[in-house]
C-alpha cells in the first residue's frame, strides 16, 4: 500500500474535473491558521515557495517515525518498506509529467541541480570550442549560470533570445537563433519574474528540426499547469518539489532514457554504481547512475505527497482557478494609479510584478510585510529581465491554489496604505 | 503602525525624495561603488579628499527609501571631518542600527543621523542603511572593486 493510499487523502472529495473549493483547500495548509505582526498571513510569494499542506507534512513525518532506514541496501524489512515508498514517489513523478518510463525520472536537490547537471554531464561531452547555448532574456539565474560555466570552460558562446516590452518571448527570433553550432536549446516555461508562458511545444519543435536538444525549466510552470514531457517532446525538464507544495531540497530531472543512458554521470558514489574495484567501476543503470550517495528519502516522500495532492485537487482544476485570480488581480492592481505592471504577456501564469512611480520595490515589501502581505522584492534572480525592463527590482505577488480575492484586495489595500506612508 | 512610522520618519522620507549632493562629484580624488546584490540597491560614492580631510562628498545611483535617504544624510555629515572621524561615525552609527536597545548617549553622537533608530527593529533593512557607508569606507580605502553589503 502507497503512503497515500494509507494516509487517505483529505476529507475533500476527489476533485479532478470538479471546480475547485478553495476555503476547503485552505483549512488543509496548518500555516495558513497563523497571524503575522497580528494581521492574518496574507501569503503572496508562491513563486519563491509555496506553504506545505498537511498532507505533505504528515507523509515526511510518517517516514520518520514509522519507517526510516536507508534505501536499495537493506534486506530489513523497514528499509524494504522505505525503499518502495521511495520508488512509489519516482513513479507518481512519472505520471505527473507522464514520462514514459519512471527510470527517466532523476531525484535531484531541485531545478537548478537539475539543470546543472544536464550542463555537466550532457553539455561538457556536446557543447566544444565555437559552439552555442541558446538560452532566453527571461531565464532565472539558475538557467543562465550553468551554461555560461560551461561555455567558459569550452569556449562556447551562449547566445539569448530576446522578448519583448510585455515580456513575451520572440518566437522568430529564437527560431534564428537556433543555429548550426547549437548544441543545445535552455529556456523556461514560465518566467518567474513576468510570469510569462513560453510556448514551449512550438520552441521544441523548432529545435528537434534541427535536431538541437532542449531543455526546459519547469519551476515555475508544474505549480499551475498540467505538464506532458511528451507531448511537449522535450529532452530535459526540471523541477523542483517546494514550489510545489512540496518539502525544499527536493527535485526533479526528467531526461528521455536514451539521452540520460548516453551521458556520463554526475557525482561519483554510492547506489551509483554496479561493482567497484580500484582499476574499475561499472556504473548502476538508470536512474541510479544519476543519483549518488543516500538522497533525501524523505523529502522525495514529501515530494510524492505533494504530486498526490496536486493531483486530486486537479491540474486543470489549479490552472482553471489561478488564471481567474489572475484576471482579477491584474484588473484590481491596474486601477492603482502610478502602478505598472511588469510582465504583460498574453499567456501567462501565476505572477504579479509591479512597480510604483517613485517608490522602490524594497519599501514597498516593508510596508505590505506590517499589514501581514508576504511579496518578494528584488530582481527575482533575474537580474537581465530588470535591465531589459530598465528597473533594479520590482514587487512580485505570486499566486497558489490557496489565495483568494481577499488576497489580492488586501494587497491592493496594503498598496494604497504605502502610497500613504511614503507618498 | 507606530513602528513603520519610526521607519519611515519624515526627515528620512524628505532626503529620498530630494537626496543632498546627489550628483558626480567632478573634482573627486577617490570614488567606489556599492552595491546590494539582493535588492538591487547601487550607489556610487565620490569623495574630494584633501590630506585626511572630508573637503566634498557625493553620490549617485538608485535604492530604495532608505538607503538614499543614509546616503543623502551620510553627505552631509561626513563633509569636513577628517577620516578617523568619519571612520568613527560610521562605526556609531553601524552599532546604533543594529543595536535593539539604544543606550542614552548613542543619538548624541550621531546627531541628526539618529532618525534612523528605527532600522534596527527591521532587520531586513540594516544593510539599506548600511549601504552608502559601507561604499564610503570602499572609497577611503580606493577600492578597486565595488563592495556589497553581502
Amino acid at each position: 500500500m502507497t503512503l497515500a493510499a494509507k494516509a487517505g487523502l483529505a476529507a475533500r472529495a476527489p476533485n479532478a474535473h470538479a471546480e475547485l473549493d478553495v476555503q476547503a483547500i485552505r483549512a488543509e495548509f496548518p500555516i495558513l491558521e497563523r497571524t503575522v505582526r497580528g494581521k492574518p498571513l496574507v501569503y503572496l510569494d508562491n513563486a519563491a515557495t509555496s506553504q506545505k499542506p498537511r498532507f505533505v507534512l504528515d507523509a515526511i513525518t510518517r517516514y520518520y517515525e514509522d519507517e526510516n532506514a536507508n534505501i536499495h541496501r537493506g534486506v530489513h524489512y523497514l528499509s524494504e518498506l522505505a525503499t518502495a515508498d521511495y520508488e512509489n514517489s519516482r513513479v507518481r513523478a512519472q505520471r505527473f509529467l507522464n514520462a514514459a518510463k519512471s527510470n527517466e525520472i532523476i531525484f535531484v536537490r531541485g531545478a537548478t541541480e537539475g539543470i546543472n547537471l544536464v550542463a555537466q554531464t550532457y553539455g561538457r561531452t556536446h557543447v566544444g570550442a565555437g559552439d552555442e547555448v541558446l538560452i532566453t532574456a527571461m531565464e532565472h539565474h539558475s538557467n543562465i549560470v550553468p551554461w555560461q560555466m560551461l561555455c567558459a570552460e569550452k569556449g562556447a558562446k551562449l547566445r539569448v533570445t530576446p522578448i519583448n516590452d510585455r515580456g513575451e518571448l520572440l518566437l522568430d527570433e529564437f527560431e534564428k537563433l537556433l543555429g548550426p553550432r547549437t548544441k543545445i536549446a535552455a529556456f523556461t516555461h514560465v518566467s518567474n519574474a513576468l510570469g510569462s508562458i513560453n510556448p514551449v511545444r512550438r520552441m521544441t519543435e523548432m529545435a528537434h528540426r534541427r535536431h538541437i536538444p532542449v531543455l526546459i525549466d519547469g519551476a515555475q510552470a508544474v505549480p499551475h499547469m498540467a505538464v506532458d514531457v511528451q507531448a511537449i517532446d522535450c529532452d530535459f525538464y526540471a523541477f523542483s518539489g517546494h514550489k510545489v507544495y512540496g518539502p525544499t531540497g527536493i527535485g526533479v530531472l526528467y531526461g528521455k532514457a536514451a539521452l540520460l543512458d548516453a551521458m556520463p554521470p554526475y557525482q561519483g558514489g554510492g547506489d551509483m554504481i554496479s561493482s567497484v574495484t580500484f582499476e574499475k567501476t561499472t556504473y548502476n543503470k538508470l536512474p541510479y547512475k544519476f543519483e549518488a550517495g543516500t538522497p533525501d528519502i524523505a523529502g522525495v516522500i514529501g515530494l510524492g505527497a505533494a504530486l498526490d495532492y496536486v493531483t486530486d485537487v486537479g491540474m486543470d482544476a489549479i490552472a482553471v482557478y489561478e488564471n481567474e485570480l489572475l484576471e482579477y488581480g491584474t484588473e484590481k492592481l491596474s486601477t492603482i494609479p502610478g502602478l505598472r505592471l511588469i510582465g504583460t504577456a498574453a499567456e501567462k501564469a501565476g505572477v504579479l510584478s509591479f512597480v510604483l512611480k517613485d517608490i522602490h520595490p524594497h519599501d514597498v515589501g516593508t510596508i505590505l510585510d506590517q499589514e501581514g502581505i508576504a511579496i518578494r522584492t528584488g530582481h527575482h534572480c533575474s537580474q537581465p529581465v530588470m535591465d531589459r525592463f530598465g528597473i533594479p527590482a520590482t514587487a512580485r505577488a505570486s499566486l497558489a491554489i490557496y489565495n483568494t480575492r481577499e488576497d489580492i484586495d488586501a494587497l491592493a489595500k496594503g498598496i494604497e496604505r504605502v502610497r500613504e506612508v511614503l507618498g | 503602525m507606530a513602528e513603520l512610522r519610526d521607519l519611515y520618519q519624515e526627515v528620512i522620507l524628505e532626503h529620498s525624495k530630494a537626496p543632498r549632493n546627489y550628483k558626480k562629484l567632478a573634482n573627486a580624488n577617490h570614488r567606489a561603488e556599492g552595491f546590494n546584490p539582493l535588492c538591487g540597491d547601487r550607489f556610487t560614492v565620490y569623495l574630494d579628499l584633501d590630506g585626511d580631510k572630508v573637503r566634498d562628498v557625493s553620490f549617485e545611483g538608485s535604492g530604495c527609501a532608505i538607503s538614499k535617504a543614509s546616503a543623502s544624510m551620510m553627505t552631509q555629515s561626513v563633509k569636513g571631518k577628517t577620516i578617523a572621524e568619519a571612520e568613527q561615525l560610521f562605526e556609531h552609527f553601524h552599532k546604533f542600527v543594529t543595536t535593539q536597545n539604544h543606550a542614552e548617549g548613542d543619538s548624541a553622537q550621531l546627531g541628526k543621523l539618529a532618525v534612523f533608530s528605527g532600522v534596527s527593529e527591521f532587520p531586513a533593512r540594516v544593510k539599506c542603511a548600511t549601504l552608502a557607508w559601507h561604499t564610503l569606507q570602499a572609497a577611503l580605502e580606493d577600492k578597486q572593486e565595488p563592495v556589497t553589503t553581502e
